[in-house]
């Protein structure tokens, strides 16, 4: 319908992602409105500032992503290292944005960038250097991005459960340090927990790739009028990259970030266990 | 014998713990001494725990500090001082698995292996005989407790801390446990502090008694020892 009235690309593109941001600022309305109603009948304040993060959140996605846009135009003819330096750039955001996900262990930055930047940074690398991901700027970026941001939400996912299982178990783990063990066996089965809850849902992703799911580099691709079967491949190529990325990463944040749970004196720290205590 | 000329196991300087401007413990000063059990009683929320805690090195003194066989025990490794320095919380918690396998952690990780025998003779000691292969999740409180005390026995400290131990017991089992404890102490020359809140347990078990209160040892008194002696008699 749009592009009858619309011929020009730009203001086609404009007009499009206004309708989707009308589309998403109704749903949220909808939804606020029920939070407020459930709110008023239990006394509760939960997610008031719920309205105002995904107001931000939206317009920092809109403005990043022109942006981004903009430097992949500018990039396209330079040299493949500018490519390499943009993906670590990203990757520093990224493990700014997963780190919250630890909400104020220290270290967490740093165990975010080293996880994201081992995972994610490796596979590109590698795959670059094979020729799977081809060595230009114009397909290093998008993929690179790709597989970074599959590094976020695992080393995120990793942070967060990692954190709730130590919250949750804090008892346990001192019993095991209170008997002479170290921070580590005391961990173990909560970090094995947390390894298998954070890549169950990379697993699902790859079980319902085609089928609930077709994902946009391959919608892309077979759009841009390239053979649907080597678009299909390609596709399953870079799942099977992010599910690598994602299960390296998760493992990097796990043995990095247990001992941050820790005093120097294999004490369990105040952040990781705000609990009351008998 | 008196008490006070036996040698000198455990004791503090000083030592203190605040957290977020309130104090929790203030200014202790306390020795234990090889072969005594040593009472602590006072109000809920008085510190008692935490002092269990500081001592065991669970939670860091902010003033203060402990003596171990007259080493400061910030120089040691904290794994061997916690081995030496057994804690029983108030609520213990146990590790999934079988009892054997809560019983053998604590020596497995100085790479001990116990034996069956030593395991059953443990539980026999408390009356859990038998119950070695039992899953921890189908205990009772009370065994629960049992268990994790003899677990920390399993490390054979040289100080043994216990927080209100006999509190989810009956009274036979209660019993049973005290003659572990007096066992224990006077076998391996242990010293013992022991938070009660049972003024009959602190006057069968206790040499000395101490009083905390908002964070302070308040009092000090002396009981006699053959009151302990005479309430064991049957
Ligand atoms: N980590 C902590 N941060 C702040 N306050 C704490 C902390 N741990 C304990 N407290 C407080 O310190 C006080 C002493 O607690 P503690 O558990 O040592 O008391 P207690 O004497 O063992 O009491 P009870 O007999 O009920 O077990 C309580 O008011 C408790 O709420
Ligand atoms: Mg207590």
């Amino acid at each position: 319908m749009l592009n009858q009235w619309i011929p020009d690309p730009l203001w086609l593109g404009i007009a499009q992602a206004a309708i989707a941001l009308v589309l998403a600022l109704l749903v949220l309305l909808v939804l606020l409105v029920t939070i407020a109603r459930f709110n008023a009948t239990t006394g509760t304040t939960a997610g008031d500032r719920l309205g105002q993060d995904t107001l931000m959140a939206l317009a920092r996605g809109l403005i990043q992503i022109i942006l981004v846009g903009l430097v992949l135009g500018l990039l396209l003819d330079q040299a493949l290292w500018t490519g390499g330096v943009m993906l670590l750039v990203m990757m520093t955001f990224a493990a700014n944005i997963a780190q919250r996900r630890a909400r104020g262990t220290p270290g967490a930055f740093g165990v975010a960038l080293v996880s994201i930047a081992g995972g994610a940074g490796s596979v590109v690398a590698l795959m670059t250097w094979l020729g799977v991901i081809e060595p230009t700027i114009a397909s290093l970026i998008p993929i690179g991005s790709i597989i970074v941001a599959g590094a976020m939400q695992s080393c995120g996912q990793a942070l967060d459960r990692l954190q709730g299982e130590v919250r949750a178990h804090s008892a346990e783990i001192e019993a095991g340090l209170a008997l002479g063990a170290a921070p580590s066996t005391t961990m173990a089965p909560f970090v094995q927990a947390a390894m298998l809850a954070s890549l169950i849902p990379r697993l699902d992703i790859l079980r319902s790739l085609g089928i609930v799911w077709i994902p946009g580099i391959m919608a892309g691709m077979i759009l841009g009028g390239i053979d649907p079967i080597y678009a299909a491949l390609y596709q399953f190529v870079i799942m099977a990259l992010v599910f690598a990325t994602a299960t390296l990463t998760v493992c990097l944040t796990m043995v990095l970030m247990q001992k941050h749970f820790f005093t120097p004196a294999e004490q369990l720290s105040a952040e990781a266990s705000p609990s009351t205590r008998g | 014998m008196p008490v006070k000329q036996a040698a000198v196991i455990l004791a503090t300087q000083g030592l203190g713990r605040q957290v977020g401007g309130k104090t929790l413990v203030d200014a202790i000063a306390l020795a234990l001494h090889a072969g005594e059990i040593v009472a602590m009683i006072g109000p809920s929320g008085s510190g008692k725990s935490s002092l269990l805690r500081l001592l065991n090195r669970l939670d860091e003194p902010t003033s203060g500090t402990v003596l171990l066989w007259g080493e400061d025990y910030r120089t040691l490794p904290p794994r061997q001082l916690r081995s030496q320095v057994g804690l029983v919380m108030q609520q213990p918690y146990l590790f999934r698995g079988s009892v054997a396998d809560n019983i053998r952690f604590g020596p497995r990780q100085r790479q001990m292996l116990l034996d069956d025998a030593t395991v059953d003779g443990l539980l026999d000691s408390v009356g859990l005989t038998g119950y070695g292969q039992r899953d921890v999740k189908h205990l009772s409180g009370g065994e629960a407790q049992r268990v994790a005390i003899v677990r920390t026995l399993a490390n054979q400290p040289h100080v043994l801390l216990l927080d209100e131990p006999t509190s989810a017991l009956d009274e036979a089992s209660e019993q049973i446990i005290e003659r572990v404890l007096v066992g224990y102490v006077s076998q391996q020359q242990a010293a013992c502090l022991l938070v009660s809140h049972r003024p009959e347990q602190v006057q069968r078990l206790a040499q000395r008694v101490l009083s905390m209160d908002r964070g302070h040892l308040t009092a000090i008194e002396e009981t006699m020892e053959h009151i302990y002696a005479e309430s064991m008699d049957p």
